[in-house]
C-alpha cells in the first residue's frame, strides 16, 4: 500500500459540486440568522423613508433627490453586511479548513461572495420598488432602477470581498473596510444614480447602464483573484 | 535525501514573525505508519510548524514536500491527503454537527450521511448529530472535529493540541484512534504539550523556546 491511497481511492469532488456545496452552506447559514439578513434591508427602508419626512413634501424636489438618496442608502446598507463576509469563518478556524479543503480558494471566494450578494444585494433590489414609491419615482423608471441596483450591488459585493479579505485579520476592521470600499464605489454611485435620474426624466438611461455593466464585468473577472490573494495574506 | 517513500518531509525551515525568529532550521520526516509528537513550551513555534507543514504558512526558507513533491506545487493532491485540525474546532454554531461535517468533508471527497454518522458514532457524539454546534460543550465540539478528521479518510493527520477540552474517556479514545490510524499505515503529526499515552512507538520532536 502506498501512502497516497488508503483503502479505496477517495472519490474527488468536482468544481461545480464544490461550488454548489459552499453556496448552499452560505445560504443556509444566512437563513439560520434571519436577524442578520433583515437588518441591512430594514436599514435601507428606514434611511430612505427618513428623507421624505425630513425634506419638504414637494413632489418635484423629492423626485430630484430620489436617485441620490436611493443609491447612497443602498451603498451604506450593503456595507453593513460586508464585514461579516469572511470574518466569522476566520474567527472560528473555518477559513483554514476551507483553504486546505483541496478545492481552489478562488472558487470558494466566488461562491461565498455570490451567496452574500443573493441575500444582501438581490434582496435590496427586490424591496427597491417599495422605496421607489416612497420617493415618488415613477413606475416607468422602476425597471431601470432595479437593473442599475442589481449591477451596482453585485459590483459592490466584489469590491467588498477585496476589502473584507484585507481587513479580516483586524480586530475592528469595519471602519477601515468602509474607507477602502467607499472611494472605489464612487463610479457606481455616479453611473447608478445617473441611470435612475435619466429614467425618471425619461431620457435614455442605456449609456449609464452599459457603463455599470462594464464595471460589473470588470470586478466579476478580476476581484475574485484579488480577494483570494488578500485572504491568503491574512491566513499567514 | 528526499525520496518518494518519505511521505511528509520538512527540511531546514525558517520562519520569522516580525523580528522573532520562530522556527530556526527545523527538519523532520514522517513516513508511513509513523507518529511524530511535537512538544515544547508555549511560544516555541509548535503551531507555526504545523501551519508550515499544512501549507497554510509559507516558510521564508526551507521546503516542505509530500511524496517527494513540493506541497505548494501539488497543493490539490496534498490537501486531498491531508486532515488538519487546528486548536479551534472550526464548527459553525448555526449548523448542526452533521451539516458541519457534510459541508466540510464534502469539499474533499464524496461522502454519504451514513459514513458521517459512523464517524460521529466512533467519537461518541452520535446523539448530538442533529443539534446545532453552538449548544454543544467544548469537549463535544472537539469530538465532532475529531469525527471530521476521521471522515476525511486522509492518510496524513496534522493535529494541533487535540487533547484540549477532552475528558479522560475522550483522551483515551483519541489515543486509540491515533494508534489505529498509525497501525493501518497512516501518518500523524501531533502537537501536544503532554504525553500521548500511546503504546506503539512514537517519535518525539522537542522545540526549544
Amino acid at each position: 500500500m502506498t501512502v497516497g491511497s488508503r483503502g479505496e481511492a477517495p472519490v474527488l469532488v468536482g468544481l461545480g459540486e464544490a461550488f454548489g456545496l459552499v453556496l448552499r452552506r452560505e445560504l443556509r447559514l444566512s437563513f439560520r440568522r434571519p436577524d442578520q439578513l433583515l437588518q441591512p434591508l430594514v436599514f435601507f427602508l428606514i434611511v430612505t423613508t427618513l428623507f421624505p419626512l425630513g425634506l419638504s413634501v414637494q413632489l418635484s424636489l423629492l423626485r430630484e433627490m430620489a436617485p441620490g438618496v436611493l443609491w447612497v442608502a443602498a451603498l451604506l446598507s450593503s456595507l453593513l453586511s460586508l464585514d461579516s463576509l469572511f470574518k466569522s469563518d476566520a474567527d472560528d478556524g473555518t477559513l483554514e479548513q476551507l483553504a486546505l479543503s483541496g478545492q481552489s480558494l478562488t472558487l470558494i471566494v466566488v461562491a461565498k461572495t455570490l451567496a452574500h450578494w443573493l441575500v444582501s444585494g438581490a434582496a435590496l433590489v427586490l424591496v427597491s420598488p417599495l422605496v421607489g414609491t416612497a420617493l415618488a419615482i415613477p413606475t416607468a423608471a422602476f425597471a431601470t432602477m432595479m437593473g442599475s441596483l442589481a449591477l451596482g450591488t453585485l459590483t459592490l459585493s466584489w469590491l467588498g470581498a477585496i476589502g473584507a479579505g484585507l481587513t479580516v485579520g483586524l480586530k475592528r476592521g469595519n471602519v477601515l473596510l468602509s474607507l477602502i470600499v467607499l472611494p472605489l464605489a464612487m463610479p457606481l454611485l455616479i453611473f447608478g444614480a445617473g441611470a435612475t435620474d435619466r429614467a425618471i426624466s425619461g431620457t435614455g438611461a442605456l449609456g449609464a447602464l452599459y457603463l455599470l455593466a462594464a464595471l460589473c464585468v470588470l470586478t466579476c473577472t478580476l476581484a475574485p483573484f484579488a480577494a483570494t490573494a488578500a485572504l491568503r495574506i491574512t491566513l499567514e | 535525501m528526499t525520496t518518494a517513500a518519505d511521505g511528509l518531509c520538512v527540511e531546514k525551515v525558517h520562519v520569522w514573525r516580525g523580528d522573532r525568529h520562530v522556527l530556526r532550521g527545523v527538519s523532520l520526516t514522517l513516513g508511513e505508519g509513523e507518529l511524530l509528537h511535537v512538544s515544547g513550551p508555549n511560544g516555541s513555534g509548535k503551531t507555526t510548524l504545523l501551519r508550515v507543514a499544512s501549507g497554510l504558512l509559507r516558510p521564508e526558507q526551507g521546503t516542505v514536500t509530500w511524496l517527494g513533491r513540493s506541497i505548494a506545487a501539488a497543493s490539490a493532491e496534498f490537501q486531498t491527503a491531508l486532515a488538519y485540525a487546528s486548536h479551534e474546532p472550526a464548527l459553525k454554531g448555526d449548523l448542526t454537527a452533521l451539516e458541519n461535517l457534510r459541508f466540510m468533508v464534502g469539499l474533499k471527497r464524496r461522502v454519504t450521511t451514513a459514513e458521517l454518522h459512523a464517524s460521529l458514532e466512533r467519537t461518541g457524539v452520535a446523539p448530538c448529530a442533529d443539534l446545532p454546534a453552538r449548544v454543544l460543550s467544548a469537549g463535544q465540539r472537539r469530538r465532532v472535529a475529531l469525527a471530521r478528521v476521521l471522515a476525511f479518510r486522509a492518510p496524513l493527520w496534522l493535529l494541533d493540541e487535540p487533547y484540549s477540552n477532552l475528558d479522560a474517556a475522550g483522551a483515551a479514545l483519541l489515543s486509540a484512534l491515533l494508534e489505529e490510524h498509525v497501525a493501518t499505515g497512516g501518518l500523524a503529526l501531533v502537537v501536544a504539550h503532554h504525553d500521548l499515552q500511546i503504546g506503539s512507538a512514537t517519535r518525539r520532536l522537542g522545540l526549544a523556546p
